[in-house]
């Protein structure tokens, strides 16, 4: 009788209703944060919400103008500094780099850098850009910050995405005589654009949704940001403030459909864009 | 200028800031081992890090309660996630047809995007009420756990099912030709074949519990203790740091710091393992 009940195929039966299981609860976590965001969120949303500043108070009136500002100034002033270090540390590893112990500290480096959590980053910053360089709470150190953070991420997808273009472009334009700056240049870099692109967009949704690392270090400001060393207040951590010190879910759930939304169609832009250079690198003979 | 010398001095300047980035990480690295050595020395590195007693007004700085916290959590969180995260790769890899896969595949990837916060927000609105009807505050490890664990599935799926796809196809074959069904093929062929894969996966996601901090001081009600039962309130190291970093005076600053060092070893350690790991997954990959 036993040997029935646990016979292979009842296993399987009852394994596969697990495996099914499974992928059910991963859908329905998914499913319960976003539905239950947007019935919440939705009502609350509207032109008045994203035009006007927050009034604060412990049921914070107002919508979001200022903060949406802040976390434009923010976003742009990172990848601002971010871009040129990021790339060209790319361009470093995957064209120059000889397989020595400094390449494979660089890498080590980086690896780590992008294992260690926000908070500390934020700690970081607090202690030596907001405290030692007197840079205060600001959108300057909150975006400083952010750039050692997301510097792995920039590195590694530039690195892939000039490693993706086929050999035979570079040695093309080599035996034609130019140097190797102008192959990469002229050549290399045009055709891992896309890639690039992809890895900066990608960049910009991961700084969206930073919280930590921002709470110690761009201070807490609702007004409106006129320059890089005001204080200032991005989307995600608006969320945070908002349940945390003024009890206003309302206002907490539409400000979260705002950044979900944004960062969802940074996401789908991403996946598009690397599912099409993807194509192009392999559709090209090499 | 010459073109040779462009192409010299654009060598550099890439050179320059693959360098950098060694240079951030280095500062950083040193940066707060600097400023948490003050309080080590002070404190003493064991009574630091087995102490029970966390009040900085009394100067007493025992991180035990947070070390019990933060594992606590994690382990709760790998205790759903693993069984959930395994099934639901085998599901993406072995079973599901190519329709369904179409639909999860893109699920898994929104749950990656969604932000910390927001699962922090609906962890405090629906978790935290939810685990209240079973007793305590509902801000507890409990809450905490099931918070985390939604986080920590994406990482832990997305590795797992390319671990299971890297084992060669004729292990499959050999096993079904030898009259395996399809799940004893899957339990005693393709999962130990990918275990050291999926191993990576699970120890990174762990990594990635261990390091997160808004979703976790939302739900997990911060107070120092030494946490019991799930239900329990407790704050984790990550916690620790966040709560009290923005207004701590220079000595207890130091011993934020010295959290965060040990925070750094902790993850850097699960770090080094999920490494070696996939090293060792991607060894069998290649030996097809």
């Amino acid at each position: 009788m036993l040997a029935k009940i646990t016979s292979a195929k009842n296993t399987q039966r009852a394994a596969m209703a697990f495996v099914w299981a499974s992928g059910a609860i991963t859908i329905l976590f998914l499913l319960t944060i976003i539905i239950y965001i947007f019935i919440k969120g939705v009502p609350g949303l509207g032109w008045d919400f994203l035009t006007t500043p927050p009034a604060g108070g412990i049921n914070a009136g107002g919508g979001i103008s200022t903060i949406i500002v802040s976390t434009i100034y923010l976003i742009a002033l990172t990848m601002g500094i971010l871009v040129v270090p990021g790339i060209g540390a790319g361009i470093y590893l995957a064209e120059y780099a000889p397989d020595n112990r400094l390449t494979r500290f660089i890498r080590y480096g980086i690896d780590t850098l992008a294992g260690i959590p926000s908070i500390v980053f934020g700690m970081f910053g607090l202690a030596l850009l907001v405290t030692a360089l007197n840079f205060n709470f600001s959108i300057l150190s909150g975006a400083l910050t952010l750039v050692c953070l997301l510097l792995p991420t920039m590195i590694r997808t530039t690195e892939e995405a000039i490693k993706a273009v086929p050999r035979g472009h570079r040695e093309g334009s080599l035996a034609l005589g130019a140097t190797k700056w102008q192959t990469i240049r002229h050549v290399v870099l045009p055709t891992a654009f896309p890639g690039v692109i992809t890895g900066i967009i990608l960049c910009i949704g991961r700084a969206l949704g930073e919280t930590a690392c921002l709470y110690l270090t761009i201070g807490n400001y609702t007004g409106m940001p006129t320059s890089l060393m005001d204080p200032g207040r991005p989307l995600s951590l608006h969320i945070y403030y908002l349940i945390m010190d003024s009890n206003a879910p309302q206002k907490a759930m539409a400000t979260a459909v705002v950044l979900i939304v944004t960062i969802f169609v940074i996401n789908a832009v991403t996946n598009w864009l690397s599912y099409r250079f993807q194509a192009k690198m392999k559709g090209k003979p090499s | 200028m010459s073109r040779y010398f462009i192409d010299k001095a654009s060598k550099n300047l890439v050179f320059l800031c693959a360098f950098a980035s060694i240079i951030i990480f280095l500062t950083i690295i040193v940066f707060i081992f600097k400023e948490g050595l003050p309080a080590f020395e002070r404190v003493g590195f064991f009574s630091f890090l087995f102490g029970t007693e966390w009040r900085p007004s009394l100067g007493q700085y025992g991180i035990l309660p947070m070390i019990v916290g933060s594992l606590y959590v994690t382990f709760g969180a790998l205790l759903i996630a693993v069984p959930l995260g395994i099934g639901c790769a085998v599901l993406l890899a072995e079973v599901a047809p190519f329709k369904v896969r179409t639909i999860l595949r893109p699920a898994v990837e929104l749950l990656v995007g969604i932000p910390s916060v927001i699962y922090g927000l609906v962890g405090l609105l629906l978790v935290v009420p939810l685990i209240r009807e079973i007793g305590g505050t509902g801000f507890s490890i409990a809450a905490a756990s099931i918070v985390l664990a939604a986080m920590i599935l994406p990482t832990i799926i997305s590795i797992s099912e390319d671990a299971i796809r890297a084992v060669p196809r004729g292990y499959k074959e050999g096993s079904l030709a030898i009259g395996a069904t399809h799940w004893q093929t899957i339990w005693h062929v393709l999962l130990p074949a990918a275990r050291s894969g999926i191993a990576a996966g699970i120890i990174l996601g762990m990594g990635r519990a261990i390091g997160e901090t808004m979703a976790m001081i939302m739900v997990i009600g911060n107070s120092v203790q030494m946490p019991v039962s799930p239900l329990d309130s407790a704050r984790t190291l990550t916690g620790n740091i966040a709560v009290e970093a923005t207004y701590a005076p220079p000595d207890h600053m130091s011993a934020l710091f010295a959290t965060g060092v040990v925070l750094l070893f902790l993850i850097m350690f699960l770090n080094s393992i999920a490494l070696v790991a996939l090293k060792r997954g991607g060894r069998l990959r290649h030996a097809r």
